[in-house]
């Protein structure tokens, strides 16, 4: 299934002081695809999927070994822009974090950042990066009110937009969904399917059925190992490991 | 299981105590009210009549046979400028490292506990500490600059402790949300977590006003308590290293040394209409400032 990879992952351990958190990951991921990662609480999802645009960098303690390539190129060798490497692989987080500002401030927060202060322009990424994440015609009359009045689901969307106003060329996702209603996962899950048309999405997820229907490949996670990595239809249909099979059948977990 | 007391009321030792309790609270929250009243009352009938526009213009002179407090307003004025201009960077600055940039152990526990300690040191200590350093072994005598410099020390707890509780309550999701934008320390620092502080630093510059505004200990020590006012526009840079009382320390003069009552209490009704409207600015302010708020 590995043509080409966006992320390749080698020999990947990381510790936080003691605790060995990922153990010996090895990974490709594909572009313009949608990963998911699964597993039980605490297995090391999140904290593999912040390796991947250095956002453990903020965490004290922490020892990372091995090699995490973006397009071949070692994101953790000595020299690398950090802000670069965030602009290429964005995130969106559990909890919709708007910032305490006006929608379009959120949006063209990230553009500002890497240097964009052309009003038209701007003007331009925020309408594309809205639409991008099916919520311009919500609050295309309101674009200056503070973001933090609108829904849970709706700000989910405005950080989608955030993410997407930089031009990313990865979105992680870190059970984006979790907070919302149906409705608003639903519509996000929709969304998804356009996103990855241009980007490559890796989200990360409990709900299995979720897994389904949005992801083309799926990881399975244990105890900071990866357990087993394919297809999703695959994985669900035909688990390799008896580990896999008991969990999606939910034996445990 | 059914209960098959009726719904009715009925007086029991419980409701009893309720009703002694509310009436305790309401007793005391009244008594409160009616002190604070009753002083503010007592102030301003004694004072009012003595504050006029030619009290606020002028300056006491037995020559001129005029009464008035024009220089001590000016120099409450300078006083605050000069505290403030050098106090609020600096007492935001250290919240800002405390919080953001110094790893979090022993040294900024001692630190943090140095500053909640210093708050609590009676004025008088400080104004001591002013009035031999910066008056005495500085140099620099009996001075609005003495006399800043020593408030400063005393209000930088305020700020900075008052920024510093306002940084914590940032959430973390902000922080991240910024980063993961590829946004630096600073930057986020500067668009992010310092106007979702604004209530907080304000709140911190107003107490730190307040503060000024009500303190005369340290500053009978350190900037004296000379009246005239400058003679020139250019005066006011020079009277910063002169020696100048402010209305409290004049009020304080008034009512000892001077044993001038009408005086006294005049002053404490400027000062009382002072802390009003600093109290009716915080608030307007603070709430501009409310990044949260739907606008
Ligand atoms: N900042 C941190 N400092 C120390 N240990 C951490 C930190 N973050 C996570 N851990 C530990 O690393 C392990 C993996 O945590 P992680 O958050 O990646 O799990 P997860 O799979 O995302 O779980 P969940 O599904 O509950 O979100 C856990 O044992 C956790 O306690
Ligand atoms: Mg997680």
């Amino acid at each position: 299934m590995m043509e080409t990879a966006k992320i390749k992952v080698k020999k990947l351990n990381l510790y936080y002081g003691d605790n060995h958190a990922l153990k010996d990951i090895d990974i490709k991921i594909r572009p313009k695809a949608v990963t998911a990662f699964i597993g039980p609480s605490g297995c090391g999802k999140s904290t593999f999927l912040k390796t991947l645009n250095r956002m453990n960098d903020l965490v004290e303690n922490v020892k990372i070994e091995g090699e995490v390539l973006l397009d071949e190129k070692d994101i953790y060798a000595p020299g690398v822009d950090t802000t670069i490497l965030r602009k290429k692989v964005g995130m969106v987080f559990q909890q919709p974090n708007p910032f305490p500002m006006s929608i379009y401030d959120n949006i063209a927060y990230g553009p500002r950042i890497h240097g964009i202060k052309d009003k038209r322009k701007l003007d331009e990424i925020v309408e594309e990066s809205l639409r991008g994440a099916a919520i311009f015609d919500e609050v295309k009359d309101r674009l200056k009110k503070n973001a933090l009045g609108l829904s849970g689901g709706q700000q989910q969307r405005i950080c989608i937009a955030r993410a997407l106003a930089v031009c990313p060329e990865v979105l992680l996702m870190d059970e984006p969904t979790s907070a919302l209603d149906p409705i608003s996962t639903s519509k996000i899950e929709d969304l998804m399917e356009d996103l990855k048309k241009k980007y490559t999405v890796v989200i990360v997820t409990h709900n299995m059925q979720q897994a389904v229907r949005v992801a083309d490949d799926t990881a399975f996670f244990l105890l900071g190992e990866l357990i087993e990595f394919r297809e999703t239809k695959l994985l669900f249909s035909y688990p390799q490991d008896k580990r896999t099979e008991d969990y999606i059948t939910g034996r445990f977990g | 299981m059914n209960d098959n007391r009726d719904l009715s009321f009925q007086w029991n030792r419980r409701k009893i105590n309720d009703v002694i309790l509310y009436a305790l609270i309401y007793i005391c929250a009244s008594l409160s009210v009616v002190i604070l009243v009753g002083i503010i009352a007592y102030v301003f009938i004694r004072g009012v009549g003595s504050v006029n526009i030619g009290f606020l213009t002028s300056v006491t002179s037995v020559l001129k046979g005029t009464v008035g407090i024009a220089g001590n307003i000016v120099n409450t004025v300078l006083i605050i400028f000069l505290t403030m201009i050098l106090a609020t960077p600096i007492g935001v600055g250290a919240a800002i490292y405390l919080n953001e940039y110094a790893k979090p152990g022993k040294l900024v526990s001692l630190i943090e506990f140095a500053t909640e300690t210093l708050s609590g040191i009676p004025s008088i200590i400080f104004g001591l500490f002013g009035m031999m350093f910066f008056g005495q072994t500085l140099g620099m005598g009996y001075s609005l600059i003495t006399g800043s410099l020593t408030l400063i020390l005393m209000v930088l707890p305020l700020i900075t402790r008052n920024t510093q509780e306002a940084l914590k309550t940032v959430p973390d999701g902000y922080r991240q949300g910024a980063v993961g934008l590829g946004a630096g320390k600073w930057h986020t620092i500067r668009t992010i977590l310092l106007p979702c502080s604004m209530p907080g630093i304000i709140t911190g510059v107003i107490l730190a006003i307040g503060r000024i505004v009500g303190e005369s200990a340290a500053l009978l020590f350190t900037a004296g308590s000379a009246k005239a006012l400058p003679k020139t526009l250019t005066g006011i840079f020079s009277k910063i290293f002169e020696s100048g009382g402010t209305m409290t320390v004049q009020l304080y003069l008034s009512a000892t040394s001077e044993g001038d009552f009408d005086t006294a209490f005049a002053i404490a009704v400027v000062l009382l209409i002072l802390v009003f409207l600093i109290n009716i600015g915080t608030k307007k302010l603070t709430k501009k400032y409310d990044v949260t708020r739907e606008k």
